[in-house]
């Protein structure tokens, strides 16, 4: 087994709690222990709803911010405290894209610009060779020569997410972060984005973390998934295996309220009732407990672990009987 | 339903186009559109960004009546609660007043917006429903209640009494819908009410939606990119493209044999447990204001022939009930 390129040990992050104004002001707990490994050149689904702690696990990782608790680690090294400055040459080889690429690209910059300039900061070419580099890899994610001398706004919401994935490309990454990359987009349009984002990962070994609330995009492209929810991950195993037989009821619940392709039959319906709860009051014991069809009074009483469920598999749930079914 | 099915439908809108105006004159967002809506039945209109669906269903509702640089024209036939025929697109003041609330009601994607931040979420029903039916002050703080858990509000007198800050997306919209239903309307036009939610909330207003259409024998227009939602609720689908129907029948036979390119497209669109990824569909909707003059899904088809690009494709019946945009729709058969 290959090294994970992007690690994260019982990572937790907890904004806002008590101030000199709000002393009882409880913290959210956005992400509450969560352990995480994206090995090289694979794809890591990331699902949940809102207040998963989806996005900021994908944060976390890439040090765009620093956990409360817990280690973060680049390619084996520690990362966790190391101050911005000290960052830096990690930087290239980690990258984000962005739900809104309209709100990550400078608008007076003509993307041909854009995206050379991002190879001219990390060293990798200036001048002529930066600009050629940087129309090359526009033409492979499918902008024509023509766009090349265009601004963002003169470009449809497809076009941009394109650049802003060559834009990520451009310094030559070995793990990308992509947040809801297609959930902006209309459908034929963010088909063809996940379709590019296969290939280009195939095409370059890169390893993907790919954050999105969408179970059946993240079939389209991912080696694994994570199922999370309130900050902590209920499930996770081979994509294709978990979204056949999940081993959880959260993820039976998310894969059986997810439309998906109308002419597929979708088995029972589980509609579950209530809301997520709030980060900042988490039920106790398993945090899924209070809108689960099969919860106990045992599970209000600890937090289940993740236990292996056959090879590569594990889920948080100590309903076994239930679940194997 | 065969005695509903000797009424003339609830809704007949036959050619009904909207154009705005323009830097350089008017310009057609949507061209001759015509479907029919029975009570009891839900229709859904499927179409991307551009597309009209949006537009069209607004339309219905006359909310661009009264506004300048917009014009709608065409038919809109209502059959009244007397049986009567009402034109819709003539109606003005005080008529136009009591269709909206009172015989179709909007829910919008964005609960937010359709509630007033400043005041209860009890009082605003209740103002709706003093406004819409003449209730007295208690009777409509009672219905108001009333229609509060007819939504699945919990704790409903309490929820009255909160202000919509306090309440979750999905119990927001819910406090939208019973807002809709204050008026008793005959047609609810629902569009993307469930865009804005986590998928687990969705699911939750999908069924209540689909339990109060079917319990109160209300027409409902459902307004979806989402193919697979659709199919959830809705008994017909009108496919748009580019501000033009493009295929029309019911949901369950346009989604098991789509008779037009585009329908076939978006569907592969949609990732499958055992279908190939999907591709997406390469290239881009023509700006439905400006659109070429021939079949406007041409230049992304991979079925198109030089036909395609020579006239304007009609909208043909291929099959009762069933519409299609396509000349080469046999070829999908």
């Amino acid at each position: 087994m290959t090294a994970p390129i992007a690690e994260g040990r019982a990572l937790v992050m907890e904004f806002g709690g008590p101030s000199l104004l709000a002393p009882r002001r409880r913290p959210v707990r956005a992400v509450a222990g969560v352990d995480i490994a994206i090995r090289r050149g694979e794809a890591l689904g990331l699902v949940g709803e809102s207040g998963s702690g989806k996005s900021t696990i994908g944060r976390l990782l890439l040090r765009l911010a620093r956990p409360t608790a817990g280690q973060v680690l680049f390619d084996g090294q520690e990362i966790t405290d190391v101050p911005r400055p000290a960052l830096r040459p990690l930087r290239r080889r980690m990258q984000m894209v962005f739900q809104d690429p309209f709100g990550s690209l400078n608008p007076r910059m003509a993307i041909g610009t854009a995206v050379a300039e991002g190879i001219a900061l990390h060293g990798l070419a200036r001048g002529r060779e930066a600009r050629d580099r940087a129309a090359a890899l526009l033409h492979r994610v499918g902008l024509a020569p023509g766009l090349h001398g265009r601004r963002p706004a003169a470009l449809s919401g497809g076009q941009r997410q394109r650049v802003a994935i060559a834009r990520a490309l451009a310094v030559e990454p070995d793990f990308v972060v992509a947040d809801e990359p297609v959930s902006a987009l209309d459908v034929s349009v963010g088909a063809e984005i996940l379709a590019l984002l296969r290939e280009l990962r195939s095409e370059r070994g890169l390893a993907l973390l790919f954050v999105s609330h969408d179970l059946h995009a993240v079939r389209s492209l991912c080696d694994r998934v994570a199922v999370l929810y309130l900050g902590r991950v209920m499930e996770e195993g081979p994509a294709d295996a978990v979204l056949h037989a999940p081993r959880h009821p959260y993820t039976r619940a998310l894969l059986s309220a997810s439309p998906g392709h109308p002419g597929e039959a979708r088995g029972p319906r589980i509609i579950l009732r209530g809301e997520i709860p709030s980060p900042a009051a988490p039920p106790s014991g398993c945090v899924f407990r209070t809108r689960c069809p099969h919860a106990l009074p045992a599970c209000a009483e600890a937090v289940p672990a993740l236990r292996a469920m056959g090879p590569d598999r594990r889920a948080a749930c100590i309903r076994d009987e239930v679940m194997a079914a | 339903m065969s005695a509903a099915a000797a009424l003339p439908p609830l809704l007949a809108t036959d050619a009904l186009s909207v154009a705005f105006r323009g830097a350089s004159g008017w310009m057609t967002a949507v061209s001759e559109v015509s479907f029919t809506l029975r009570e009891g039945e839900a229709l859904a209109l499927v179409g991307e960004s551009g597309s009209g669906k949006s537009v069209t269903a607004m339309a219905v509702a006359r909310m661009h009546a009264g506004m300048a640089g917009t014009r709608a024209t065409g038919t809109l036939r209502w059959r009244g609660r007397q049986g009567e025929a009402v034109d819709l697109l003539a109606l003005r003041g005080e008529a136009l007043r009591r269709l909206r609330g009172r015989e179709i009601a909007v829910v919008f994607q964005d609960p937010g917006s359709a509630l007033d931040p400043l005041f209860t979420i009890g009082d605003q029903i209740a103002e709706t429903l003093r406004h819409l039916l003449g209730l007295g002050r208690r009777a409509a703080a009672a219905r108001a209640v009333e229609l509060l858990q007819l939504v699945g509000i919990p704790d409903p007198i309490r929820r009255a009494g909160e202000y919509p800050h306090q309440l979750s997306g999905g119990m927001r919209q819910r406090a939208v819908i019973a807002l809709a239903l204050a008026g008793e309307p005959r047609l609810l036009i629902a569009d993307e009410p469930t865009t804005a939610l986590d998928v687990t909330i969705q699911a939750q207003i999908m069924e209540l939606l689909r339990d109060l259409q079917e319990s109160r024998g209300m027409a409902m227009i459902f307004v979806s990119h989402d193919l697979g939602l659709v199919a959830e609720v809705a008994h017909r689908l009108c496919v748009l493209y580019a501000g033009q129907v493009v295929e029309e029948g019911t949901a369950a036979e346009v989604l098991a044999a789509p008779r037009h390119p585009y329908t076939r497209a978006l569907l592969d669109c949609i990732p499958s447990r055992d279908g190939p990824p999907p591709r997406g569909i390469p290239g881009l909707m023509p700006n439905p204001l400006a659109p070429p003059p021939h079949c406007r899904f041409a230049e992304r088809c991979a079925m198109a022939v030089p036909a395609c690009r020579e006239a304007p494709v009609p909208l043909r019946d291929v099959a009762p009930g069933r519409r299609s945009r396509c000349l080469r729709w046999e070829a999908l058969a």
